[in-house]
């Protein structure tokens, strides 16, 4: 009776020690939760318009830093992402590791792009983190020599930029747009970081390049709205996609001073930005085949998601490329920017509540239709391109070949518009399939003008 | 030695009632007894739910426990405990999507909860023999408990 009560008391005791041990450890980590919930971050640095390395920001906001660092990652989807593609370094290009060449994947890519730098070094475009690298140590910097223009979307430039502007972010960027690309890139340090959207005091998304500013003006102008400025009159939601437009956008270098221009004074479709380049009469080269001034489209990202559904639902970039995520009791937005297709649950499933395998069945058959319809227009151009060629060398005359140089040119332009938007038509479907149908038509309205 | 260990027994038992008594009430574990939609948001996670909940059209009408937990006192209570087991286990743990999503069970409760006051014009829908099959409420009627 006694030994039985002793065990007892034990075995009270224990539980009793157990029980105490799970309270402390529920209590602590419900205290936690308390102060994460109180406190959305601690100031452990000051923050100024100058500072321009991520780390420093990084010590107040190591969630977002760290998710920022991330964009290292090569991860693929069917159509998009890079794969990590062993390289050995050389003297000009230390990289050990590059993405896959898209020129290899479909070589019909260096007849469109013939006599142009393009078609020497064209890979998949890897995340944020390589940005500068893969900019620095391009063959196309050996092909041709590239502008510092080029130093805007591939760094971050605003504290360069002020510098070289003597405090002047508008005459920095016309100082760098002059420099030989090797000169600018001296001027820069980071791929591009946390001040390139944010105030530094409020935290607030802010445009901070000159191109975007200029651009969005003319666009807004051609609305009947004078002097527009992002950074004061844009709502919090439209700055979710503004500040992404500042580098995901169609462009060209104007003029001799090789001032960084967004063709939006039209308008952002297909056919306004063409009309654009058709009335200030540029070209981005001359196709070494056929002869025709021709244009390269660049990532359009931002125009061609202005055409589509999301858009139009006031669905930003922001909102699937950097969904909110929870980390303990804090909601941040997700600093690692990457294809949605990795990150189905809260890209999507926010607003669409479907399995993640039906919403990336979807996705997929989105994409699968677009790529279909852009491997017909490619060889619908690439048909062109033959024939123009031929009928070149048969001797035909300039006159003669107007019309169908003319056709490339806009057959071209399209379909590098949805070949090089990074969504293969996801981000307006509809949108990038009427381009598609359009390009394939001038390509084959080309060969039939050659045979009158 | 052994005459110490009713003591330690009994200490060892005050303090674990203490600290989970101080657990429980420093947690405002006494709210979830309550009807107090704040209550649901208390762990943070529910936050986004909670505040769509003061946006949606249902918001006067009814509180979480109307359309997620079912009628009669011990029904309720049952639920209640199941879903707060569950959610707090997964909360402390972190295992769970980020996007929550309910789960098949409670769902038919808030199925059942929207024929609690919408009987009629439902068996006007279903048919009154159930001629379509049983249909969803919140299929197409989502945003009315959080708006989305």
């Amino acid at each position: 009776m006694k030994r039985l009560s002793r065990t007892a008391l034990v075995a009270v005791t224990a539980v009793a020690a157990l029980a105490a041990l799970a309270a402390i450890a529920l209590l602590m980590n419900i205290f936690e939760r308390k102060q994460e919930a109180k406190n959305p971050f601690y100031r452990v640095v000051e923050l100024t318009d100058d500072t321009e390395d991520p780390a420093i920001w990084g010590k107040n906001f190591p969630q977002q830093y760290d998710a920022y660092l991330k964009t290292v990652d090569q991860v693929r989807t069917r159509y998009g992402g890079s794969e990590a593609v062993p390289h050995t370094p050389t003297q000009a290009d230390p990289r050990s590791v590059v993405a896959q060449s898209r020129l290899e994947e479909d070589p019909r890519l260096k007849t469109m792009w013939a006599g142009y730098a393009f078609a020497k070094d064209f890979r998949e475009e890897r995340g944020h983190a390589y940005m500068l690298d893969d900019q620095t140590f391009t063959e196309r910097q050996q092909a041709a020599p590239q502008p510092g223009t080029c130093i805007h979307c591939h760094a971050s430039v605003y504290v360069p930029y002020k510098k070289a502007g003597g405090g002047d972010l508008i005459k920095g960027f016309e100082v760098m747009n002059h420099m030989p690309y090797a000169e600018a890139r001296k001027q820069v340090t980071h791929p591009v970081s946390c001040i390139d959207c944010h105030d530094p005091t409020t935290m607030q998304l802010r445009v901070t390049r000159p191109g975007f500013l200029e651009g969005i003006r003319a666009l807004k102008a051609s609305q009947g709205i004078p002097n527009y400025d992002p950074n004061v009159s844009a709502t919090r939601q439209e700055m979710r996609a503004f500040v992404c437009g500042q580098c995901h956008v169609e462009y060209y270098f104007k003029g001799p001073e090789k001032r960084l221009v967004y063709p939006w004074a039209k308008g952002l479709k297909i056919e306004n930005i063409l009309d654009y380049y058709d009335e200030v009469g540029h070209k981005d080269w001359t196709h070494a085949d056929t002869g025709a001034d021709v244009l390269k489209a660049q990532h359009p990202e931002f125009e061609m998601w202005n055409q589509g559904i999301h858009a139009r639902s006031g669905v930003a970039c922001a909102d699937c490329h950097m969904p909110y995520m929870r980390v303990g009791a804090l909601k941040i937005s997700d600093h690692h920017v990457r294809s949605p297709v990795l990150n189905i649950n809260r890209a999507c499933q926010t607003c669409h509540h479907w399995p993640e395998e039906e919403l990336k069945a979807r996705v997929e058959q989105i994409q699968d239709r677009v790529f279909e319809l852009r491997n017909r227009s490619m060889d619908a151009l690439v048909a062109l391109i033959g024939d123009l060629k031929a009928a070149r060398a048969a001797g035909k005359s300039d006159a003669d070949l107007a019309e169908a140089r003319k056709l490339q040119r806009r057959a071209q332009f399209m379909l590098d518009f949805v070949e090089a938007e990074n969504s293969t038509g996801f981000h307006a479907p509809e949108e990038a399939e009427r381009i598609l149908a359009m390009s394939i038509d001038y390509a084959r309205q080309g060969q039939l003008a050659l045979r009158k | 030695m052994l005459r110490l260990l009713p003591i330690v027994a009994a200490s060892t038992l005050g303090a674990a009632i203490a600290l989970a008594g101080y657990t429980f009430l420093y947690a405002r574990g006494w709210a979830y007894l309550t009807n107090d939609p704040r209550a649901c948001a208390n762990c943070h996670v529910m936050e986004q739910q909670y505040s769509g909940w003061l946006k949606g059209s249902h918001r006067a009408v009814a509180v979480c426990n109307d359309c997620h937990t079912p009628p009669g006192l011990v029904a309720k209570y049952l639920v209640k405990g199941e879903n707060g087991f569950r959610h707090s286990f997964a909360f402390t743990t972190g295992r769970f999507p980020d996007e929550i999503h309910i789960v098949q069970r409670d769902l038919d409760v808030t199925e059942r909860a929207c024929r609690k006051c919408h009987e009629e014009i439902v068996t006007a829908i279903e048919g009154p023999h159930g001629e379509s099959g049983r249909l969803s409420c919140v299929r197409c009627h989502r945003s009315v408990g959080h708006m989305e």
